[in-house]
This record gives C-alpha cells, structure tokens and sequence, in this order.
C-alpha cells in the first residue's frame, strides 16, 4: 500500500470483442476493445448509451448476458485469462478478485436481510472464516465506507438506508473480498448531487487507501473529471480515444470527445442578463448496430469528415500519453 | 458529511414484520379468520381433555337432536356417535392433513418452481411439461384414484393430495423467480461469486414469499376439502373420525335428521372459511407491501 501505483497492469484487456447472436447474424456492439489498469489506478470507460460500456463492464466478471457473447480477445487478471476459465473458477474469482457496484443500490440490496447480514456473507462466501470474525469484519468494513454508528446500522434493513448509504454498503459488500479490481458501473447515477460527490469522493479514497484498481464506467464526464486518472472515450463499441484526464480535457484530440466536452453544462456561466449560451449538442445520433458504416462511425455525424473517414476505420494512434483512433486527430480544433 | 444522508423518510416507519402482521388485524375479515381458525386449532387440541372417549363409540341414545340431551349438545347419529365429540376430533384430522398434505405442495411446487425458474432452458421445459400433464388431470379425480389404489389412509390420503395439487403453485413461483433471476439483486450476488443455491436460497425465495404464503392458507383449504371429499365417497381412513366422513354417514338420515350430515358440513365450511379469509387478507397485506416505492 506504499506504493499503490505499480507498474504492472492488473487488469489488462487485449482486444476484446462482443456480438449479439440474432437472427440476422452477430452484431458487433464492442469491438476490438483494449486497455489495462494498475493497482491504485482509476479509469473511466466514458460513452454515449449503447456504445457498449456496460456490456464491457460485464465482460470483465465474465457476465456478458445471453444473446451476447464475447466473441474474441483476452480479459487477464493479475495474469490469468478470465474469459478461459469455467464457472465454478470464475465464481472464485468474483468478489474475491474482482467485484462490482451498480447504479441502483436499492434493487440490488436484498430487502429481507440486515445490511450486516449482506456484508457478512459477501465475506463467508470466500473466507471460511467464524461468523464472530466476519461480523468484525462487516463492521470494520461499514466504518470504512464512512457509515456513521455502524453498530447500528449493522442491524438495519435496506429500506431504512437512504441512497447515498446504500451505495456504501454496496461498495462495502464489494469490497469484502479485498478485490484488486472494482468496476463502478455508473455508480452515482441515481444520486442526488451533493452525494454524488461523497460516493466518488469515497471510492477515490478506497482506491489510494488499498491499491484497488478502479474502473469507472459512465456517461458523464463531468462527474469523474476530478478524480480519474485516465479517461476512455468510448463510441459504437471502438475505443476512440484514450488520455490522461488532465491531457483529455486540456487539448481532447476526437471530434467526439470534443463534442462531449462541449457539451457539458456549465453552471454559473453568467449572471441573468450576460449572454446566454445554447449549450452544443452533437447532431444525428449513435448508428444502430445493425448498420453500422464501413469507415469511421462518427463520420455521419462529425464535421470534419471526408472520403476517408467513410471508407477506412481510423487505426489508433499515439498521441501524447495516450492513443486516438481519427484521421483527423488534432488537425484543427473548430469543429 | 454524514448528515444529509442519515434523514431517511422511512425513519419513522417500524419494522417490516411488525407493520405486517399489524396490518393484517385490522382488517376485519382477515381478523374474523384468524379467530375462526384459531378456534378451530382449540377444538383440535382440546379434543382428548374435552372428549375422552373414542369418538367412534356408541356413546348414547341413536339420533338424538341437539339440545335434546345434555350430555350430547350437539346429538347423536343413527349409529349413538357423540356429534360433538367427532367434531372436536375430527379438527384434528381435517388440519392434520390439511397442513401435511399443503406442506407436501409447497416442498414440491417450490422446488420444481425454483429450479424451473432459475435455471431456465432445458430444465425450464422438462419441468413444465409435467407440471402441465399435472394440471390437465383433474386434481380430485387423480387424488381419488390414488387414494384407491393405495388404500385409504390418513397417510396415503395426505401424499394423494399433496402431489395432486402443487402444479399451480409450480407456476406461481416459478413466475416470481425468474422475474428475481433477472434482477439487480440476483446480478449482484452473483457478482459477489455467489452460488446458484445461495442466490436461490437466501435471495430470490425469500423475496418471493408473499405470492407463496397466499396460496398456502388456500392449499389448506382446498386440502380440507379434498380430504372431506373423499371420506364422503367412503374413501377416508376408516380408523378415525373426520368432518366429511360425518356427512357421509349423515347422508342416509338426511331427511328424518339434518342435522348429523349438516353440523359437520358447517364445521367444513367454517375451516374452509377462515383460510380464505386469512388467504385474502393477506393477499392485501402482502401485495401493497410488495409495490416498489
């Protein structure tokens, strides 16, 4: 824990691809997906609905739901493949290893068990442990999710907890297992705002408080801006860019993330009476799976796209510190 | 930091179970079942300190009406059997079997339920096409032919109805479970690496209780029925008395003295009754509570 940030990846993905199996065929939602993350270090897999986040998340427990299904590349965790393994390893793995949080702590809680009860279990599913010492421990756990009087919230059902408590006890479930990996699948969606900040400020605690590797999937890339380390801009399933957040938001190199910066609200941009803003938007809309273009599949919708963006999907690129898949990465920035 | 998030507006709500039953007895009709049933369970297990002898005994006088003799409030048959006696034992046999027979359904129908539900598939249509090959027989007629063959006793007559009639609950659960498989809750304890009969177990059957113990106050009753059915057609366990047995022995003096077949037809209705209405109140009870928010 003195050095949270190694230098091997713990989790690395190796061009990961995901279908859906139909009647007119596969439907690539993901594709060819790659990115890796250290012990301590925190990414976030950023896109538009649809664009294949989730679905990647899931991937990464080896979850990826019927009609999916992976259909090429590598999910190492500190070493071993995951997608190679059968279910009862996996079931190992899981919680132990790597773990997970939802969106929406109240349907994922179970609403006639204790808060400590879910705890404890989430710890006796790996460590065969005495339930004294898992209560300990489920205790211990609360306390470090900043929980106030745990004791008593230890005995509580869910439905007394207010959501922003309900995350923590999400997050103090997921982290019972000591994983080396968390994936935060929109985890403050559901929200109000000002918890919003506590559970991020939460999880950015955990992370450099025990070296757990985080990926942060949202939509939003306002609300992990202060606290990511990298970003990964996600469209139609393909990476299209991947930077340092600081690099990312400074000089952002794709027509979409550009986009999505811009598009971010603003508040406080003016007194009542200073000029209004409308706030930009990107035109069009993601393609569906089925018809997805040859080339490059923001070209329907970006403007600086030519001949070449229709016909060749952009090769990712070393920018800087990081990589961007457009032909016209940095060429100019008005868009 | 902590505070926006302690005030949470169900602070003032008691506990799950309390609201529950509390909810439960202020209904009236749910109440009035209560009270019937629980009187039911007295009779039953005050019958040996309130009737001591066998109430298949000729105990006195043949077809005495009630009232008529003090010793006999509620009479004799034509064979001088206390009626009061036999009802007071025979509560003992309608809820024995009764319950044995609705805990047979339940084990059945919530494992193949679950099982069904969970796993889906393959597992999913084999199971359901037996379910279905048992809900196209009907239940009575299959119970009877069980019964016959088996020779009719408190046991045979038990496992008859308690495999005869679990096929509706089959397909209650298993509605309920894989609508729980799919949810947030199943997925997340699954992420945790839980196992199947974990998830099972201790998160998708406890939440899908309340459909459940619905129609188990209704299996009850329906087992009761069954059970007084088929001691009418002169099925029953001959070695103990029982409600519907009554009736059939009544049958022959219906015309000359009603009240031997008809006193233990109330006793039925009664039981059957107070299951219902406890069945319906809970229904309420449990339905509202189970609306999201």
């Amino acid at each position: 824990m003195s050095d949270p940030v190694s230098r091997e990846p713990v989790l690395a993905v190796d061009g990961l691809s995901i279908g859906f199996q139909t009647r007119r065929g596969l439907l690539p939602a993901v594709r060819e997906l790659s990115f890796s993350v250290r012990s301590g270090e925190m990414l976030a897999i950023v896109g538009e609905s649809g664009c294949g986040k989730s679905l990647t998340a899931l991937a990464l427990l080896g979850l990826v739901p019927p009609p999916g299904r992976v259909t090429g590349g590598t999910v190492r965790l500190e070493g071993r493949d995951l997608l190679a393994l059968d279910e009862a390893a996996l079931r190992r793995v899981r919680g132990a290893r790597i773990s997970m949080i939802f969106q929406e702590p109240m349907t994922a809680l179970n609403p006639v068990l204790t808060v400590g009860e879910q705890i404890m279990e989430a710890i006796l599913e790996h460590e065969p442990v005495s339930r004294k010492a898992a209560r300990g421990r489920a205790l211990a756990l609360l306390e470090r999710v900043r929980i106030p009087d745990p004791e008593r919230r230890f005995a509580e059902y869910p439905h007394r907890l207010s959501g922003g408590m309900r995350q923590r006890v999400m997050i103090a479930m997921a982290l019972a297992g000591a994983p080396a990996v968390l994936v935060a699948d929109e985890p403050t969606t559901a929200l109000d705002v000002t918890i919003q900040a506590q559970i991020l400020g939460l999880i950015d605690e955990l992370r450099r408080e025990q070296g757990t590797a985080v990926v942060f999937i949202t939509h939003d890339l306002g609300v992990v801006s202060r606290y990511v380390d990298r970003v990964l801009v996600m469209y139609a399933g393909r990476k299209v860019e991947e930077r340092g957040t600081r690099d990312l938001f400074a000089d952002p190199l794709h027509p979409y993330t550009r986009g999505l910066i811009a598009a971010q609200p603003r508040a406080g941009a003016g007194p009542a009476g200073a000029e209004r803003q409308r706030l930009a938007e990107i035109p069009g809309t993601v393609p569906a799976l089925a018809a997805m273009p040859a080339g490059c599949a923001f070209a329907p919708r970006c403007a600086l796209a030519d001949e070449r963006c229709v016909q060749a999907v952009p090769p990712a690129r070393r920018a800087g510190s990081g990589l961007v898949a457009c032909h016209h990465a940095g060429e100019t920035h008005a868009v | 930091m902590a505070l926006p998030e302690t005030i949470s507006l169900s602070q003032a709500r008691t506990d799950f179970r309390d609201t529950t039953v509390g909810r439960l007895l202020r209904r009236p009709s749910a109440l009035l079942g209560l009270i019937l049933l629980a009187g039911i369970l007295a009779m039953a297990a005050f019958a040996d300190i309130a009737f001591s002898g066998d109430p298949l005994d000729m105990a006195g006088m043949p077809l005495l009406r009630p009232g008529e003799d003090a010793a006999f409030p509620l009479g004799t048959d034509m064979m001088g059997r206390d009626l009061a006696s036999g009802i007071f034992h025979g509560a003992r046999v309608s809820l024995l079997i009764g319950g044995v027979a609705a805990l047979v359904s339940l084990v059945i129908g919530i494992g193949i339920g679950a099982l069904s539900g969970y796993y889906g598939g393959r597992i999913d249509r084999a199971l359901m096409r037996v379910t279905e090959l048992f809900q196209t027989i009907p239940p009575f007629l299959f119970t009877l032919a069980l019964v016959a063959i088996l020779q009719p006793s408190i046991a045979t007559i038990t496992a008859a109805i308690g495999i005869t009639s679990w096929s509706g609950l089959a397909r209650l659960v298993r509605a309920e479970v894989m609508r729980l498989r799919n949810s947030e809750l199943a997925q997340a304890s699954i992420i945790l690496g839980a196992s199947d009969a974990r998830i099972i177990f201790r998160h998708i059957l406890p939440n899908a209780l309340a459909p459940v113990i619905v129609s188990a106050s209704i299996l009850v009753a329906t087992a009761i029925l069954t059970e007084s059915s088929l001691s009418f057609l002169g099925l029953g366990d001959p070695n103990v008395v029982s409600w519907g047995g009554m009736v059939g022995a009544g049958r022959e003096t219906i015309r000359t003295d009603p009240h031997v077949a008809a006193i233990p037809g109330v006793a039925i209705v009664i039981a059957v009754l107070a299951l219902n209405l406890l069945g319906d109140g809970l229904n309420d009870v449990l339905n509202t509570k189970g609306e999201r928010r």
